[in-house]
């Protein structure tokens, strides 16, 4: 099992390599360098040509992908010329915000969504099932910032019960006990997840009620209570495992809508703020981290799942 | 999703007696039950009917409809929907009915070229390194990974900033950058498909490889694709929605739905409901028929399948 994680990382370094490559190298094809933005729109070709010149931006791009590596291993993001800020500082600023966000959404679907499918599949084709899976097939062709407004509209225009804006708070603390303005933000994020998640779960709790061992735990008596909770939800969890890490990209996206909508200064409004400004080093630098983590989300899922079941130890 | 389709209610086939006292039933070609299938589906038939029905609004309802989405009237904006206005203004005084059609229109060009850019690329990508198996497969599918862990949104957003949004602009740039999905299935497909027989016997008779790809996988292989291409336009009409939201979408006199509903959000305390709820209806519906028939699709495939 060991060989096979250390195989597993050493892969997804290399992939982690060839996708930094790639948006470097395509990042660079749009915006060849932020000279006109540094020195004003009225800045003529000589000037342009000696600033690129000693920042560096007239090497080959291979050569500046280099140096801008050799810079991230030493921490550096590259310099923000909008927000005349480091990236770093700025990042490192509101990461937490973002993570507050996603994370509670997070752990809130998956709190959610495992019970329901579990319960989906058990009674199927009932009443309860099919409204569950009406509402989760609707949610699910709902565009996060669409399922945000209604909240929006319902809750804080209507109702007056929680705030259309996330907190503006500026500590985390803070942030956390605000509930009256986060929780439309994480309740749009979470519904969202919920609709697919609950349609992964469902499908994999019934598989696993067709498996054998079902039947040979209930033929033997077992309470269906124990058949529940010591075959099936153990079973029927691992493809979450999976599918949890491999959604990293869609909470990344979830994440930078909501924060539009919402007005939450966090890393996805920080992006939204740099297209608006084409603040290319910000715009480099959130792009490589959602690369980063979308590697690490699936290779922290796989792991998970090699630990979690035996079966994929043994092959 | 299985059980909101309603699984295993085909007509019984035409069925007649045997001489010898058996049942005897025409036999089908798979394609043809997979048909059967599908169209007893009563919410395949549902999408399929609301897609329809949005083609038409889209496409052949301005040849009808002339509403003003070209030139502001400022002493008819934000009119509550009433005469003259079936869904009233917006706050150019534009017709929002007029705009949900050329909106509609954006949508479903970019949902459906994006998607045949992705699985055309998809297709051929998968069927090669399928095929060509090894070395050349190994390094063919880490470039699909490192594909897939590239924040596409993000992409799409800097590349449409730069360039400007355009119906063809968006359909190749979500089109590059979603055929990484069927390219692995296409490849999986082709992984069992070429130690069959019929592969074999075509090698034997002298087939070049790239006949193969084109004659005797991709055909087999086109079930899978056919189900993967309903999701690419569903998630393509998402794509465009969230880009025009985000204010980097079509350019005017180019509308997109996004956009429309974007522009609507700034009256939502004013209750100008028109000018969101409408649009918002629209992508909701034609996303969730692509997805039913989708669903229905994988279905009735499965049923073909179960004949082999």
């Amino acid at each position: 099992m060991i060989g096979y994680i250390v195989r597993r990382i050493g892969t997804s370094i290399v992939v982690l390599f060839g996708v930094s490559i790639f948006i470097f190298a395509l990042l660079h094809a749009i915006y060849p360098s932020p000279a006109i933005d540094v020195l004003g729109s009225r800045a003529n070709g000589v000037l342009i040509a000696a600033w690129n010149k000693d920042n560096g931006f007239d090497d080959p791009w291979i050569v500046q992908y280099l140096h801008y590596i050799g810079n991230l291993f030493q921490g550096n993001l590259g310099y923000s010329y909008k927000l005349n800020q480091s990236v770093g500082s700025l990042i490192s600023e509101v990461w937490a915000r973002s993570a507050w966000l996603s994370g509670a959404s997070l752990v809130l679907s998956v709190l959610i969504a495992m019970p329901l499918g579990i319960y989906q599949a058990i009674r199927r084709n009932t009443i309860g099932d099919y409204a569950a899976t009406t509402v989760a097939f609707s949610l699910y062709a709902m565009p996060v910032f669409l399922l945000g407004l209604i909240l929006i509209e319902i809750f804080a225009l209507d109702l007056h019960i929680f705030s259309f804006e996330g907190s503006q708070a500026t500590s985390l603390p803070a942030i956390i006990v605000d509930v009256r303005s986060m929780t439309l933000p994480i309740v749009t994020l979470t519904l969202l997840s919920v609709a697919s998640y609950s349609r992964y779960m469902r499908s994999s709790a019934m598989d696993v009620l067709a498996q054998d061992y079902i039947k040979v735990s209930r033929a033997k008596g077992l309470p269906e209570r124990l058949v529940l909770t010591r075959h099936l939800v153990r079973n029927a969890s691992l493809p979450m495992v999976t599918l949890i890490g491999l959604s990293i990209p869609f909470l990344l996206s979830g994440n930078l809508i909501t924060e539009t909508l919402f007005n939450y200064k966090g890393l996805g409004l920080l992006f939204y703020t740099a297209l608006q400004n084409v603040d290319y080093n910000v715009l480099l630098a959130y792009t490589l981290i959602g690369a980063l983590l979308t590697i690490i989300g699936n290779l922290v899922a796989d792991i998970a799942l090699t630990v979690a079941d035996p079966r994929i130890r043994l092959a | 999703m299985s059980s909101l389709i309603g699984a295993g209610s085909l007509p019984p086939l035409d069925v007649t007696r045997a001489p010898e006292g058996g049942e005897v039933g025409p036999v089908q070609s798979g394609w043809k039950l997979a048909v059967r299938e599908f169209a007893s589906n009563k919410l395949a038939v549902t999408g399929v009917g609301i897609l329809i029905f949005f083609l038409l609004f889209s496409f052949v309802g301005p040849v009808f409809y002339h509403g003003n989405y070209l030139t502001s009237n400022l002493v008819a904006t934000n009119q509550a929907p009433g005469a003259g206005y079936p869904l009233g203004t917006n706050n150019q005084g534009y017709d929002e009915l007029a705009l949900l059609m050329k909106g509609g229109q954006a949508a479903l060009e970019v949902g459906f070229f994006s998607a045949v850019i992705a699985i055309v690329i998809g297709a051929l990508y998968g069927a090669i390194s399928g095929l060509a198996g090894g070395i050349v497969d190994a390094v063919l599918m880490r470039v699909v990974d490192v594909f897939l862990s590239i924040p596409f949104l993000f992409i799409v957003l800097i590349v449409a900033v730069r360039f400007g949004a355009s119906v063809l602009s968006l359909s190749l740039l979500i089109g590059a950058f979603s055929w990484l999905v069927p390219a692995r299935l296409v490849r999986g497909e082709v992984l069992t498909l070429r130690v069959r027989d019929f592969v074999a016997a075509a090698r034997v008779a002298g087939a070049s490889q790239a006949r193969l790809i084109s004659r005797h996988l991709l055909p087999n292989a086109f079930g899978v694709v056919i189900v993967n291409v309903t999701f690419q336009v569903a998630d393509a009409i998402l794509y465009i929605a969230a880009l025009g939201f985000l204010g980097f979408g079509l350019q005017w006199p180019n509308q997109d739905w996004g956009d429309l509903l974007s522009n609507g959000v700034t009256y939502l305390q004013d209750g100008y409901w028109w000018q969101i709820w409408p649009v918002g209806a629209c992508i909701v519906l034609v996303v969730m028929a692509c997805n039913l028939i989708g669903d229905a699709a994988r279905d009735s495939l499965d049923v073909r399948l179960r004949r082999r």
